[in-house]
């Protein structure tokens, strides 16, 4: 075990990149699930098939991230659907949709991840860019090119989203239907269709967090088992409803997972985002700024 | 009575069935399809009786399979001993992930079990004893006599194990722990306005259910000489588990049995016939259109269908 | 006299919203006790709280001297705290009868033969003897808020909390719910009412307690409740 302030300071400065990255990945969670209550355990795997469609996408030619950004609208479709068949089968039903609804976003992650594995095989994919191979020097430290992007995709798509549901009218509808439902029917909206939408948003925001996903590393179909440890901990850990404290929970996490990789290596690295995930389960169940 | 004669009959049939002829394949295979009996209705004690669902199957598998392998490895334990103690390490399991998230909402029960496997797994792959990310290899003791293979041994104590378990699934179905759970089930604040104990029954019906997974891993290492944590921490186990029950159905201890004897045949024939992925798959669309189309699984079809019902 | 029912400075916050405000409540026992106040007032967060559903932040709750603001819901109910919801909760997979069973086998503790002519017996005096084997899913509007208070009576309570239990009922139903609830103070069951329709709250009540905002505005007897200035206020709007 190595120890320097140097290399600590580089684990965090790594960090701080990679929480802003974790808290972009998530925050489509954060809406689906933190806001909408739904048990949105394929949420990863459809960031993943976003992954996989930019891979295609960019293979045209097109730069990673427009490939991302072109496939948001189909992403938004596809989002729509989903939220409409689960709300007909499911949350229509009342009872004992729980069960069956959990069963049902899992039966659907399974089949996305087997889909993948058929379609590309096991092996890894990449995506090539100007951005990606190359770091930017900073006196001694060495930051990947290809994380700054991440960075700077992820604060833009934070700062946005973040900014959609606080000023638009939508947005602000999407928030009050995960307060009071009931009260909002009352005003004359209807929440099924601002629920239709808010997962669609969801899920649009997957298609570009799966591009940025492309872009830090090589994805593999099972890559999505992964992830649902780290988003379902930023999410947790930030409080279901709280979009701002996504961002701080994925910074918690991007570095917590940082010094862990630079301390004990890359066989413990993945296990952090679950002990801190079970942890915050375990000792503050509705996070740092949960309702 | 009823339920017993036949019980004591089907262990008997399954002693004689390992010391026929049959092709060893038979008893092969069999192994494998009887295991995801047993881990399906572990699982429905939990998920069908109580509600909750569990993801992490593959972390008391696994918990069970190590903890054999560290009982054998250290001190030489003969199997009944290795299964015991990977039931211990499985119910311990269960009350630990348990008393810390099945006061929350069964969403979160689900992910922590998520979580448990990725820990469990990372533990196990940075642990030199049991070999770490490359495995252990293991050298099999002679079979007990009169069986002529370890595998034919291993396949009676299988099925013994399935006849066990599916007996504590039934006790647990039609006592007064099945009624509570079934109550806080259908809704938790009713049943604690009406005097259970919801956190004591779940934690309870999660104890079984973890002990009960554990031991069907014990004899694992076994069964294939080797033990290593990719394969013994495999998310299929999670899928036929809870595909088992969901398929099969929820509500009765009958239903776990169908669904995997299902799904287990199912994985036997495309596994080798097509794929593992494929098989995989259609577990999942099979999975996905039962939970919407017939939440009750093969059970709530055939009681539909049939003019008497149970 | 000893207290039996002793609310003290109870308050309840749900995040930046206060449900309840230090509310304080004297119940003796076998009183018919009314409680009333517009939507949003407290009163649902009052009852959870007293019947375990919730916890409440800060003030004390005693049962029969006893503290109870720490304990399960569960362990209330077997001290004698009994609570129909006022949206009902039946146990749907379930018969009628059987979701009788469930309070009879975890609080009296009687089961099979006994547990079901107990729960028999309650069926037929809430007049829903001959749905007993029916599934609980069935049931009528007027059925489940029988069903719940008839669950409710089957933990053998000294306290029933009878929360909103005539919403949306006609006239005669209104009643009919009102009869039984007489007929189990009569044999000596102490309790509260949480109503809308006050003609019903007015009969029943010995005492009444008005909560508006989280606070108590006003308690009395049912003729000075309704004279009160700052209910009127309330229920109308300021």
């Amino acid at each position: 075990m190595i120890f320097s302030f140097d290399l600590l300071f580089e684990a965090v400065l790594f960090g701080i990149l990679l929480g802003c990255f974790y808290a972009a990945v998530s925050i489509g969670l954060s809406v689906s699930f933190g806001l909408l209550d739904v048990p949105h355990v394929a949420h990863p795997a459809l960031m993943v098939f976003g992954s996989y469609c930019t891979y295609i996408v960019a293979s045209y030619g097109l730069d990673p991230i427009l490939a991302g950004v072109v496939l948001m609208p189909a992403f938004f479709v596809l989002g729509v659907l989903i939220y409409r068949f689960y709300y007909e089968a499911f949350e229509r039903r009342g009872s004992e949709a729980a069960v069956r609804g959990l069963a049902f976003f899992f039966g659907l992650a399974f089949i996305i991840e087997v889909g993948l594995i058929l379609t590309f095989g096991v092996d890894q994919r990449t995506v090539e860019a100007r951005y990606i191979g190359s770091s930017l020097a900073l006196g001694e430290y060495r930051i990947p090119y290809r994380m700054l992007v991440a960075f700077g995709v992820a604060l833009v798509l934070t700062a946005g989203l973040t900014l959609y549901l606080s000023k638009t009218f939508i947005g602000r509808a999407i928030k009050a239907v995960a307060q009071d439902e009931p009260a909002l029917r009352l005003m004359g909206a209807n929440p099924v269709r601002i629920k239709q939408w808010a997962f669609g948003i969801a899920t649009g925001v997957s298609a570009l967090a799966g591009a940025m996903l492309i872009i830090v590393g090589p994805v593999e179909p099972a890559l999505d088992r992964l992830y649902i440890g780290r988003t379902f901990c930023v999410v947790v850990l930030a409080g279901l409803g709280s979009m701002t404290g996504t961002l701080a929970a994925g910074l918690i996490l991007g570095i917590a997972e940082s010094i862990v990789l630079m301390m004990l290596g890359a066989s413990w690295a993945p296990a952090v985002a679950f002990g801190l995930l079970l942890l915050v389960l375990g000792v503050r169940p509705q996070g740092l700024f949960g309702r | 009575m009823k339920f017993w004669i036949p019980t004591l009959l089907l262990a008997a049939a399954a002693f004689g069935l390992a010391l026929s002829g049959v092709n060893e394949y038979f008893f092969y295979a069999a192994y494998m399809v009887l295991t995801f009996v047993v881990l399906a209705t572990a699982w429905n004690i939990l998920g069908g009786y109580a509600g909750y669902v569990n993801f992490g199957t593959p972390a008391f598998f696994g918990i069970g399979a190590y903890a054999a392998t560290v009982l054998f490895k250290w001190l030489d334990a003969p199997l009944a001993v290795q299964i015991a103690g990977a039931a211990l390490m499985g119910g311990l399991l269960g009350f630990g992930v348990g008393i810390m998230t099945l006061r929350l909402r069964g969403i979160f029960f689900a992910i922590a079990t998520v979580a448990v496997i990725f820990i469990m797994e990372t533990l196990m792959i940075n642990w030199r004893y049991v070999g770490g990310a490359t495995g252990l290899q293991l050298l099999r003791p002679e079979p007990m006599a009169p069986f002529e293979s370890y595998t034919r041994m291993l396949f009676v104590v299988m099925a013994w194990m399935v006849l066990a378990s599916v007996a504590v699934a039934r006790y647990v179905q039609d006592s007064w722990i099945g009624r509570g759970l079934r109550a806080l089930r259908d809704s938790e604040e009713a049943a604690e306005a009406s005097g259970v104990p919801t956190l004591r029954l779940k934690l309870v019906a999660c104890v079984i259910m973890g002990a009960l997974m554990a031991a069907a891993g014990a004899p694992m290492p076994m069964y294939l000489s080797f033990i290593e944590p990719a394969s013994t921490f495999n998310l299929s186990y999670t899928i036929g588990a809870l595909g088992g029950a969901i398929i099969g159905g929820m509500s009765h201890w009958l239903g776990p049995i169908v669904g995997a004897l299902l799904l287990g045949s199912l994985q036997q024939i495309v596994t080798v016939t097509i794929s593992s992925e494929v098989n995989v798959l259609i577990v999942g669309v099979l999975l996905v259109v039962f939970v919407v189309v017939a939440p009750e699984g093969i059970l709530g079809l055939v009681r539909k269908w049939l003019p008497f019902s149970r | 006299m000893a207290s039996f029912l002793q609310v003290k400075s109870v308050s309840k916050h749900f995040g930046g919203f206060t449900a309840l405000s230090e509310v304080s409540l004297d119940i003796a026992q076998g009183e018919r006790f009314g409680l009333i106040g517009p939507n949003g007032s407290g009163k649902t967060t009052l009852i959870n709280c007293i019947a375990g559903a919730l916890r409440n932040d800060s003030g004390s709750i005693q049962f029969k001297n006893l503290e109870i603001s720490r304990l399960p819901a569960y362990r209330r109910t077997r001290l004698g705290i009994a609570r129909s919801f006022q949206i009902p909760r039946p146990f749907h997979t379930m018969s009628v009868l059987e979701n009788l069973l469930v309070p009879l086998a975890y609080v009296v503790h009687l089961r099979e033969a006994e547990g079901e002519a107990a729960a028999m017996e309650i069926l037929a005096g809430m007049g829903l003897a001959d749905k007993a084997h029916g599934a609980a899913s069935q049931l009528s509007q007027v059925e489940l808020r029988k069903l719940e208070l008839a669950r409710a009576m089957s933990a053998r309570p000294q306290l029933l909390i009878s929360d909103e239990a005539m919403a949306g009922l006609s006239g005669s139903e209104v009643d009919e719910v009102l009869k039984i609830l007489f007929e189990l103070n009569a044999r000596g069951i102490t309790i509260i009412m949480i109503e809308h329709i006050m003609h019903a709250v007015m009969r029943f009540s010995q005492r009444v307690v008005c909560l508006d905002a989280g606070k108590i505005i006003c308690e009395g007897t049912p003729a000075s409740i309704v004279q009160n200035a700052d209910v009127q206020r309330a229920y109308l709007g300021a």
